[in-house]
């Protein structure tokens, strides 16, 4: 490793990084995608030239200075270079979520009044053309790809390669046009705008600025070591905040290569070839992850599944501890390396994960025990708690000193205060510019001295750790006055891998109840393995097996809440399983898969009456929307059952370790 | 997006085909063409004729009678892999791929006919025949880019759900880029969404390949939607022969799919 240090702060734009490291490192590779089953790479001289071409080609289509451009698809360089172009130009980037439906996406046009649109190919390209009448001020749409686009002859629509040519065209005709635009922005000026899903209302437009990112990713190189010979996968979506500062702004500071993945399906696949050293994934992949691997060793000859459960309890009794280069016997340790021979290191780069040295996991809170088995493989994973309106990074997790039931300490230059009301706030330079057209929430999340609202509850322990326990809105209380955290026993909840979502209800009411979403994979291979027939999700799902797995793994929860004083009341009384997966497309989720429970609430609310009477069962009529867009209908008749509730005791036997004050 | 859809010489034309097995006659002097670029239907209710008219001009099975004239030239006695090297293309009513291959292994397996190097050259994987794999399998990648199958290249295609395995036989008959596509019941036993994704595949094909394609289909919808032409046949005889919209009025297909006594 050369082991450089991050570019300085005199760069304080993306286009100048970008010069700079083309000047520094012109032949190393700084973006690879793989297309027609070769991974192709652009060095950071190409791409400053590919760059350069696409600002001068949007320039002369019309892009000025302040302009807002939409970029949506798939994670593909050339939209990466098409962000960095719009900020040479001084305009403001806008990425979307390449899954919205034309109705969300039209909200974001109406409200950021995008003038250009930067898309992949011909599903985003009809999605905007369904909009555009209703979005006036959209003038021009680009498009990456031209497949399926033959007899599209709209003079509004342009092919990015044309562009290009356009762009390398007028930059013959204004050679100083280029450096000038990009000399003219500076660190303060907005560098993108993100519109956050919110699990509640509609989506805002969070302001950054390039000092934000620039200056956190910064932090975060320095806090991780990183260097120039970082691998990294961007296969998260381009409209999600943490994507801007691994995908962006910490390859630029450094100069690291970014690969993009062929497809979104062939993620897994490219991780394996790519063998990223630093890595990002949501608690859901890590457990898909774990699901797949556990599938797979109950299929695995008898001897294999010993080898694999041996030393997989070896793993866990010393791996964290040698992770964390603490003291560990010998004996110990000639058997992890054994184990490290047999299992670990395989394991690992089936995962496609050998070469990791730091992944971070955020967003939702991760189950101790798969938290565990990474770790204890010796994969340095680590819980970080961000967020957009930090330009992500708040705290994370120290080397060192990694505790699967925190979240971590805060990074450089971050501040981190609880309120009195046991809110959450953060000062940090990546505190968020403001709220497009939103001056109001702007300043109710934002204090003038630059305090930031999380609207998380939780609290630091004594050495210095951040907990979080819930959002603090959604903490309630029951009618006896016990404290009801519904994500926490969620959270409990989803760490079974049968449970994929769970939501529960408890604010003002007598006792808590469930609606359980099963994990389609998990328990429809349980199913086969005992000759269980289904024909589909809701059949699965309303079958009494399922019931009584799934009420095994709630009567646990309950055993771990009733071993807490402050939550034993707490315990999950009745629970139903949904006849349906939440999905996003039916506006359940958000688009980062969190549950929205004021929809949910609304939607399902005969079912939650039910839950709270007397019935054994609820019919349920539920409209649905198909992926081609179209809705239909789909009846079931839910049982309704009573979970084994467990005698609150003081002692904790199982529980992991969990923060509840 | 419809533009006027441009059609052009006669690419196959079908002259008074007959052929019986025994005692049945399952194809009764049928006659027609196919121009240039077009989708072509042939449809009718089981046993009229028509995979045994796809057999016919793939030459699998040789006619009693008639005439069979591809790209102008008239042809004889002639064996299915001749009328592969000639440029027609087929997938199967019942998936005939190689189950324990991978998809990519199954789509090289279209570029067969294609390969000019003997086993031996092929066997030492040097020089020209490297070259002429990588050429192969640039073209097979193209196929499979095309297909959006990229996330099953290296699976078994036994493992694969029915939908996408047609989809691999679709890719097979594409890696032969050939000018004649035979399609035999390419949605049977899909569900809907696999229906659309097949529908847009082959109607890109036809746009993007111009590659002129002839379909043995039963689902009404999709043939309604997606030809240019329909051919109807009724126990071996052609009983229509027009756009979508003529066949459907037309009395004699409304008898022989409702059941009315025939004379």
């Amino acid at each position: 490793m050369t082991g450089d240090k991050p570019i300085s702060g005199n760069f304080d734009t993306f286009p100048k990084l970008l010069a700079e490291n083309a000047r520094l490192r012109g032949d190393k590779p700084a973006s690879r995608e793989k297309d027609f089953g070769i991974w192709l790479s652009w060095t950071w001289g190409q791409v400053a030239e590919e760059v350069r071409a696409i600002a001068c080609g949007l320039a002369a289509l019309g892009v000025k200075r302040g302009d807002k451009v939409t970029i949506c698809g798939d994670n593909r360089p050339h939209l990466y270079w098409s962000m960095t172009a719009v900020q040479a130009l001084g305009a403001i980037p806008v990425p979307v979520y390449q899954d919205s439906v034309a109705d969300e996406m039209l909200y974001i046009y109406e409200h950021a009044e995008a003038k250009f649109a930067i898309v992949e190919n011909q599903e985003q390209v009809d999605k905007l053309l369904e909009i555009r009448d209703r979005a006036p001020a959209l003038e021009h749409i680009v498009y990456k790809f031209p497949r399926g686009m033959r007899d599209y002859d709209q003079p509004f629509l342009h092919l990015l390669a044309d562009i290009e040519d356009r762009g390398r065209a007028f930059d013959g005709e204004n050679p100083d046009f280029y450096q000038s635009s990009v000399a003219q922005s500076t660190g303060a000026d907005t560098a993108i705008m993100l519109y956050t899903s919110g699990t509640t209302g509609r989506p805002k437009g969070v302001i950054l600025s390039f000092d934000n990112l620039i200056i956190t990713g910064r932090n975060g190189v320095i806090r991780e070591n990183l260097t120039e010979d970082e691998d990294m996968l961007a296969y998260l979506p381009m409209a999600w905040i943490g994507d801007n500062i691994f995908s962006i702004a910490q390859a630029y500071v450094t100069g690291f290569c970014v690969s993009c993945p062929e497809s979104s399906e062939t993620v897994l696949e490219d991780l394996r070839e790519i063998g990223p050293t630093y890595f990002f994934a949501p608690p859901r992949i890590y457990e898909s992850l774990l699901t797949t691997v556990m599938i797979r060793i109950e299929d695995a000859a008898r001897i294999k599944q010993r080898m694999f459960h041996y030393f997989m309890g070896v793993a866990r009794r010393v791996g964290m501890d040698i992770l964390d280069a603490k003291p560990v016997p010998l004996g110990d340790r000639l058997l992890y390396w054994l184990g490290n021979i047999l299992v670990y290191a395989p394991l690992k780069n089936v995962l496609g994960l050998s070469k990791v040295r730091v992944a971070y996991t955020a967003g939702e809170a991760i189950g101790p025990d798969i938290f565990i088995f990474y770790r204890s493989l010796g994969l340095n994973l680590k819980q970080m708690y961000a967020s957009t309106e930090a330009s992500v990074f708040i705290t994370i997790h120290p080397d060192g000193d990694v505790r699967p039931d925190t979240s971590g300490t805060p990074a450089i230059d971050v501040e981190v205060k609880i309120a009195d009301d046991g809110e959450v706030m953060f000062r940090s330079p990546g505190v968020f510019q403001a709220y497009y057209k939103n001056d109001e929430e702007t300043r109710s999340t934002k204090t003038e001295d630059g305090w930031v609202h999380t609207g998380d509850a939780g609290f630091l322990d004594d050495e210095g750790h951040l907990h979080i326990i819930d959002r603090s809105k959604d903490v309630g209380k029951m009618t006896d006055g016990t404290m009801f955290a519904p994500k926490f026993i969620e959270n409990k909840l989803k760490f079974f891998p049968h449970i994929k979502e769970a939501v529960t209800f408890g604010d003002d009411r007598d006792y808590v109840a469930a609606f359980i979403n099963i994990d389609l994979e998990s328990v429809g291979n349980w199913a086969e393995r005992r000759n269980l027939a289904y024909m589909g999700y809701t059949d699965l799902a309303g079958q009494e097996p399922v019931y009584k797995l799934i009420s095994e793994c709630v009567a646990q929860v309950n055993a771990d809440l009733a071993a807490d004083p402050h939550l034993a009341g707490s315990q999950i009384k009745r629970f139903l399983i949904l006849h349906k997966e939440l999905d996003a497309d039916d506006g359940e989720l958000t688009r980062t898969r969190k549950v929205r429970r004021a929809i949910v609430a609304e939607k399902y609310a005969d079912l939650i009456d039910a839950l709270y009477s007397d019935k054994d069962h609820c019919p349920i009529e539920a409209e649905v929307t198909f992926e081609d867009g179209r809705t239909g209908i789909i009846n079931a008749d839910l049982r309704i059952w009573q979970a084994p509730l467990s005698e609150p005791r003081a002692d904790s036997r199982s529980a992991p370790a969990e923060a509840a004050e | 997006m419809t533009t006027e859809r441009k059609f052009g010489d006669v690419l196959l034309d079908v002259e008074g085909i007959s052929i019986s097995f025994g005692g049945v006659k399952a194809l009764d002097r049928v006659s027609f063409d196919v121009k240039e670029h077009e989708i072509l239907a042939i449809i009718g209710p089981n046993g009229a004729g028509k995979s045994s008219m796809l057999n016919c001009i793939n030459g699998f099975y040789h006619p009693q009678e008639g005439m069979i004239t591809f790209k102008g030239v008239p042809r004889h006695q002639m064996r299915p892999h001749e009328a592969a090297s000639q440029g027609i293309a087929r997938t199967f009513q019942n998936i005939a791929l190689f189950k324990g291959m991978s998809t990519l292994d199954n789509i090289m397996t279209g570029r067969n006919l294609k390969m000019k190097k003997n086993f031996l050259w092929q066997a030492l994987y040097f020089g020209p025949a490297r070259a002429e794999e990588m050429e192969h399998r640039a073209a097979v990648e193209n196929v499979i880019d095309f297909l959006e199958i990229e996330a099953i290249r290296k699976t078994p295609v036994g493992k694969l759900p029915y939908g996408l395995q047609k989809r691999v036989e679709l890719g097979r008959a594409l890696a032969a880029e050939p000018d004649l596509l035979l399609l035999d019941e390419p949605m049977a036993g899909m569900n809907l969404e696999e229906k659309q994704d097949m529908c847009r595949f082959i109607l890109d094909v036809n746009d993007e390949f111009g590659t002129t394609i002839v379909l043995i289909e039963h689902d009404m919808s999709v043939v309604m939607d997606i030809s240019d032409r329909v051919v109807v046949l009724d126990y071996g005889r052609k009983i229509a022969d027009g756009s979508p919209d003529e066949v459907r009025a037309n009395p004699d297909v409304i008898n022989a799919y409702l059941g009315v006594g025939h004379d």
